[in-house]
């Protein structure tokens, strides 16, 4: 399968929406009247929402990447912002990652806000050394001096079929350096908001898309935020806290659905923040339900399910009533399209590990 | 050896030869000096830059700090004191006091010092380009020049950055000095072709070999390519032919690469003597001059040195104080956590 498979596959999902061509009129569909307070729409309209009035709000706000201008990025998160905005605010680079993120670098001293993309989350990682080495660490070396409000917007985790390197997990690697923070919204409100609260910090922040979700629609509140920090609880529930991101929330939100015919309560909790966790928001959720599973498409060892688990027991050894359980990928390199479906946690398993918890007995 | 030195730029005036003459006297003095204070137990670690002063004088002054912008190495000590950062602070780095130095990059224009070969290359085509973004008239466009050695030119980032400049007609001066050694390998196990300015063809770009060691070769090609780049017409590669005399870092031992023979011979004329002894037959300088400079410089080490004695260690708290502008509530616990259970408060 190549990109422009996956592409053109994309554009078939898209056609199913009503999204429009340019942002002038994806705007007009989104405001429907003055007064209206939420609206449906896809993820990518949501980002793309986002970013445009980002542009609008910060002259000093530049987007690039490959192929984010005319083309309006492989996913068409920048659709019609270059027509909007102009080749200066919004602009193709030359094919390399290392370059777009040091470039980056160079923007934030000369006082820009750059918001670049790279394509795929799998290239990243010819950028990793300038994201570690630079990004992460400019503010410390220069002493506060130079900043770096960079928000790199990373397509992110699997569920898309894609070719090898088109779906990767990268958020324990990212949460892991100094420096960085990280964030991924698993719904269109999310999307919209925390990328623009993203776009106006003076960190920078890796932006972890679920390429996945990019043509679901859902409600949203383009005037209450709600809160843009911490987690969120998505479902109240009593027996059991559900702790997912990205992609995993909605998938963990079905698993709530089926767990209540069965009477059991889940409390689905949606981290949102990877870095840094919401320990608070852990604690205050397991406190009630005294039991907790995470849920994570990257490998298991050293993945962020095992900073949640240490956090949660932590805070709440004393009420848990059986170990925090990991449901996650395996570690394997990201397996392709055919065997996603195995690799990816699926609402079987996840409901194996919540048996497995409800049902723990000391030994 | 031929090199094609630019002829353009007009020759440098009389004060001019000067000031350079007393900054490689003062740069050569502190250099020589700091590697004494690492014998000493001052400093942990130093980089010389014995035989490039005048690549780095040169070439430091040319830039107008006020507007371009600067992204030095680990080894650019001659560039900083030639656009008056305050040397203190530059060497608290080496002192281990703090990574990237004391100094204020954003006030001074010089970069934080960097550690990883060709880190910041990218970053000047960034900084470069955010002038063309900025709109302002060209003479009011900073330029960005970079530093980078022979062996970082292996580096992709390299590639990346000239291509990325020269797509974009990025105003950036890539000055290479080419020091014969990366470390313990020669440019001719370390560049292929033999030469960081020929890939400039290759980027479409204007490029210039130089003789590194001729200060005033350096500070015309320098300017020219500055000027060039500010008038909009692109980035510029400057490869300026040096030597580097001496260990590549306190930690290195030469004599298991080379002997101190191919030093003597491939090093060629001492960058320092070579001004002195044109500016003396020229009735530029005299012996009192020179007399009176070398006393500068003695001068101006003593108070560094004294300054950089007095440097006590930052404050533990810093450790945390300058991850983020919005530090993590995280990060915040770490460092009263910090606090309750170290000495140090
Ligand atoms: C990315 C990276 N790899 C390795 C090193 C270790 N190292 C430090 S200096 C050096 C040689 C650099 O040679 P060159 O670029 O020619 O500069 P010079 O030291 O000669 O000025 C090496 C290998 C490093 N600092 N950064």
């Amino acid at each position: 399968m190549s990109e422009h498979t996956t592409a053109s596959d994309l554009d078939a999902a898209q056609d199913n929406t009503v999204e429009t061509d340019t942002q002038q009129q994806s705007r007009e569909n989104v405001f429907p009247s003055e007064t209206a307070k939420t609206t449906t729409m896809s993820m990518q309209a949501a980002l793309n929402l986002a970013l445009s009035e980002t542009l609008e709000d910060n002259p000093k706000t530049v987007i690039f990447g490959e192929d984010v201008g005319k083309l309006g990025g492989v996913f068409r998160i920048t659709d019609g912002l270059q027509t909007k905005f102009g080749a200066d605010r919004v602009f193709d680079t030359p094919l390399a990652e290392s370059g777009i993120l040091g470039m980056s670098v160079g923007l934030a001293m000369a006082g820009f806000h750059p918001i670049p993309e790279v394509q795929f989350d799998g290239f990243a990682y010819p950028a990793i050394n300038q994201i570690v080495c630079q990004i992460g660490r400019m503010n410390y070396r220069s002493r506060g001096t130079m900043p770096m409000p960079i928000t790199l917007r990373v397509p992110s985790f699997g569920g898309i079929r894609a070719p090898e390197h088109h779906g990767e997990s990268l958020e324990a690697l990212f949460a892991h350096v100094p420096g960085l923070k990280v964030v991924s919204p698993s719904s269109p409100h999310e999307a919209y908001h925390l990328l623009k609260h993203s776009a106006t910090r003076p960190d920078p922040v890796i932006f972890m898309e679920p390429k996945s979700r990019y043509w679901q629609k859902g409600e949203v509140d383009l005037k209450n935020a709600g809160s843009v920090e911490g987690s969120k609880v998505v479902r109240p529930g009593k027996h059991l806290t559900l702790v997912a991101w990205g992609a995993m929330v909605a998938r963990c939100l079905q698993v709530a659905e089926l767990a209540a015919e069965d009477g059991i309560e889940i409390e689905v909790l949606d981290l949102r923040w990877l870095k840094p966790i919401d320990a608070g928001g852990l604690a205050a959720s397991v406190a009630k339900t005294r039991r907790a599973v995470v849920v994570h498409e990257a490998p298991r060892t050293s993945g962020l399910g095992a900073e949640v688990a240490a956090l949660i027991s932590e805070q709440c050894f004393g009420t848990l009533k059986a170990p925090v359980e990991r449901i996650t990928g395996f570690d394997v390199p990201y397996p392709s399209g055919d065997l996603e479906d195995e690799y990816i946690p699926n609402i079987d398993r996840i409901l194996f590990g919540i048996q497995r918890v409800l049902e723990y007995r000391r030994g | 050896m031929v090199f094609n030195a630019p002829t353009q730029h007009p020759s440098l005036t009389e004060d001019e030869l000067r000031e350079l003459y007393r900054l490689l006297v003062t740069v050569r003095h502190l250099d020589t000096s700091a590697i004494a204070w690492q014998r000493q137990g001052l400093i942990p670690g130093y980089a010389p830059e014995f035989g490039q002063e005048a690549a780095q004088v040169g070439s430091g002054y040319a830039v107008d700090p006020t507007l371009d912008f600067v992204f030095p190495t680990y080894r650019e000590m001659g560039v900083a004191r030639a656009m008056g950062v305050d040397m203190v602070e530059y060497m608290s780095t080496h002192k281990a006091t703090w990574h990237g130095g004391l100094y204020n990059p954003a006030e001074t224009h010089l970069a934080p010092i960097q550690a990883v070969v060709a880190g910041s290359v990218l970053h000047a085509v960034g900084w470069a380009h955010g002038q063309t973004l900025s709109g302002l008239p060209l003479e009011q466009r900073g330029v960005a020049l970079t530093y980078f050695g022979d062996g970082a030119s292996s580096q992709g980032d390299v590639h990346e950055a000239m291509n990325f400049a020269a797509v974009m007609k990025a105003p950036v001066v890539f000055f290479s000095q080419n020091n014969g050694w990366a470390i313990s390998v020669p440019t001719e196990s370390q560049v292929a072709g033999g030469s960081v300015a020929a890939r400039a063809a290759g980027y479409g770009m204007e490029s210039v070999r130089i003789d590194g060691n001729d200060v005033e070769a350096v500070v015309r090609a320098t300017r020219q390519a500055i000027d060039h780049a500010r008038a909009g017409h692109g980035p510029v590669v400057i490869e300026a032919m040096t030597y580097r005399r001496g260990p590549h870092s306190t930690s290195d031992d030469p004599g298991r690469y080379r002997t101190l023979e191919d030093e003597r011979s491939d090093g060629g004329e001492d960058p320092v003597t070579r001004l002195r002894t044109r500016l003396l037959d020229a009735g530029i300088i005299d012996e009192a001059f020179i007399a009176e400079s070398l006393e500068a410089a003695k001068a101006e080490e003593e108070s560094i040195r004294n300054g950089v004695v007095a440097l006590e260690p930052r404050p533990g708290n810093e450790m945390f104080d300058f991850v983020f502008q919005e530090p993590t509530q995280a990060l915040k616990a770490q460092a009263a956590a910090w606090r309750e259970e170290s000495e140090h408060v």
